[in-house]
């Protein structure tokens, strides 16, 4: 028992290290005052040098704007369709072609990036084609199809994280409100929805940084002019390291770890109410 | 009073098909909307929305690239090089023979270039080793996050999961710093005395390997920790009593109850790492290509639109089995939770 406990208490240890030691080196560099992001220069650093090139980059700016316009349609996209497939699998009873939509909501989160996007584009290429020869309409391809293609690999997402809530509790509330005359419009969103809330944000925002950190497939289905964020960084990335991407990720890291310290707390605030108003239920 | 058609098709049976013409024939395009009324209750419209998109959007592209796969490469046409919507599989050829329209040039160039053969292998070669590094480290790290404290628990699972919030594209830009010749991990061995040269890491499979096992580290200890966490411990103190040891115990009882974990957080590693595109194009080598970087070459560079399909096809047929095995035990998970 002890050496394993041991064993594997260092792994963990460890396994922290290898994750995080990037990270603070990614962030550590970004302060640096000299192109090099590996070699430290004493003499000068810290500086925010590098932060003050990333404000006055106008491809950074407009990019990240775009990403973020796209994020936030496709998480709610997302929310919606994944929530409404989630409650389907783990509350509809069995109806035919069940099995097909399980499998369809599942492969996207294994299914390699390649192929996603691949597929993707040629579909709206075979669409451009079709709306040539029969309406004459011409579309191009931008934010429209990369919203679309985040949509549907992201909702995948959300119907795992909606579905494994739903199935976390019974569904005696709801049958309480329907007996009770309730439509089932109206128990979806007076009982299931505020009990699923948290899965749902969580499943928005879960959506929200997938879409955010897409390239592979956004690569496939943007068109001309529409850049995200994540290909500006690729596409210079590529060319090899720079400073100003060191000091991107850190404002970036900062942003999640501010988020997550955040919606900690609120959950535990949360759960101590609800341990309370427990209590207090409970004496009486 | 119904159309007679209609009556006359009811009064003799028609089969399985009956209802298909009886509703045809009842409902003429102008009522089907009084039919969809009536008949479709609110749940079948939840059902047809998430359905319609993701037949839309995600099965009919599949069958799309299928098709594009059997068309012909020209140098000289435009993309895709023939109308998707042409069904036709025969065609008169100028000689007034029918022939055979559907190519499968591209399929046989796959397997016949040395170029995509040693793709395959290594794409396959270096996922399976990713995958098998991965499970390494994760399976006592999620162990260990398991059986500490309850009061620990939430936050170590958080330190798992926190780095998966951020940019998975400047994760693996942070690991070129770290390894190149000039990075942070030779100045520092070099600086401890420990080597002369810088170690070449850059660009070698050794920097693919890291960069994989790093990305997906959280997705091999998830599912391993959710099935870890519910192991009832009674078993190992049985195991104790009745005069087995650690090591012992660990076989033949935490192991093989673990192994849905296993096989979950393994394959949630080892496909996508096949088709992994952004870690080698940063990190690999540039004298021998992953299959996802041939595909988009393919694709961008030559233009080659039903070589690239075919290869996502080939690709496709391979991961199938692993990814239906997935969905299965996924989906014993989600149904197990119900109960």
């Amino acid at each position: 028992m002890k050496t394993q406990r041991v064993f594997s208490k260092v792994m963990l240890g460890l396994g922290f290290l290898f994750l995080y030691v990037p990270i603070v080196c990614l962030v550590v560099f970004s302060f640096n005052d000299s192109r090099s992001v590996t070699v430290w220069n004493f003499a000068t650093s810290p500086s925010l040098r590098w932060y003050k090139r990333l404000v006055e980059d106008d491809a950074i700016l407009s990019a990240a704007w775009i990403s973020i316009k796209v994020a936030a349609m496709s998480a709610s996209g997302a929310v919606v369709l994944g929530t409404l497939a989630g409650l389907v699998l783990a509350r509809f009873g069995p109806f035919r072609g069940r099995a097909l939509l399980r499998g369809l909501t599942t492969a996207p989160l294994v299914m390699p990036e390649v192929i996603t996007g691949l597929s993707m584009l040629l579909l709206f290429v075979s669409l451009e084609q079709l709306l040539r020869a029969f309406f004459g309409v011409q579309f191009d391809r931008g934010i429209v199809t990369i919203t679309i293609a985040h949509i549907t690999f992201t909702m995948a997402y959300v119907t795992v994280v909606v579905q494994s809530r739903l199935a976390g509790f019974d569904d005696s509330l709801e049958e309480a409100a329907l007996d009770l005359g309730a439509r089932p419009a109206k128990v979806f969103f007076r009982i299931t929805v505020p009990l699923i809330l948290p899965a749902i944000m969580s499943g928005w925002l879960l959506a929200f940084t997938l879409s955010w950190d897409d390239v592979v497939i956004t690569q496939f289905v943007a068109g001309p002019g529409s850049n995200t964020l994540p290909m500006v960084i690729f596409s210079r990335v590529r060319l090899g390291v720079n400073p100003v991407v060191n000091a991107l990720a850190t404002l970036m890291v900062l942003v999640v770890a501010l988020g997550v310290i955040l919606s900690a707390i609120l959950m535990r605030r949360q759960e101590q109410r609800r341990k309370r108003e427990e209590q207090m239920a409970a004496s009486g | 009073m119904k159309p007679t058609a209609a009556r006359a098709l009811q009064a003799n049976e028609t089969g399985r098909l009956g209802p298909l013409w009886t509703f045809l024939f009842r409902y003429g395009p102008p009522r089907w909307t009084e039919y969809v009324l009536r008949n479709w209750s609110g749940q079948r419209l939840v059902i047809a929305v998430p359905y319609l998109w993701l037949l839309v959007f995600f099965l009919v592209p599949f069958l799309i690239v299928l098709k594009i796969s059997f068309a012909e490469f020209s140098a000289l046409g435009r993309p895709p090089y023939e109308p998707v919507f042409d069904f036709r599989l025969l065609e008169w050829s100028e000689k007034g023979v029918l022939q055979v329209k559907v190519m499968i040039g591209s399929y046989f160039y796959l397997f016949n270039e040395p170029l995509y053969v040693s793709s395959w292998l290594y794409s396959i070669k270096v996922a399976f080793f990713s995958t098998v590094m991965c499970l390494l480290l994760g399976y006592p790290m999620a162990y260990a996050i398991a059986r500490s404290q309850p009061t620990y628990r939430n936050l170590f699972l958080m330190l798992v999961i926190l780095p998966f919030w951020t940019s998975f594209l400047l994760r693996v830009y942070a690991w070129i710093g770290l390894l190149k010749n000039d990075g942070v991990i030779n100045n520092v061995l070099q600086w401890l005395g420990i080597i002369d040269e810088p170690l070449a890491m850059m660009n070698t499979s050794f920097a693919v390997y890291i960069g994989i096992v790093y990305s997906y580290l959280p997705f091999m200890i998830l599912p391993l920790y959710s099935n870890l966490e519910k192991h009832d411990l009674t078993l190992l103190e049985a195991a104790q009593d009745l005069g087995a040891g650690p090591i012992r115990s660990f076989l033949r009882i935490t192991l093989p109850l673990s192994f849905p974990g296993v096989v979950a957080g393994s394959l949630l590693v080892f496909i996508p790492a096949v088709g992994e595109y952004v870690i080698p194009s940063l990190l690999g080598r540039t004298d021998q290509l992953m299959i996802a970087k041939l595909l988009s070459d393919e694709f961008f560079l030559n233009r080659d639109w039903p070589k690239a399909s075919a290869v996502a096809i080939v690709m496709l047929l391979l991961l199938v089995l692993p990814i239906m095995v997935f969905q299965h035990f996924q989906n014993k998970e989600l149904e197990a939770q119900r109960k």
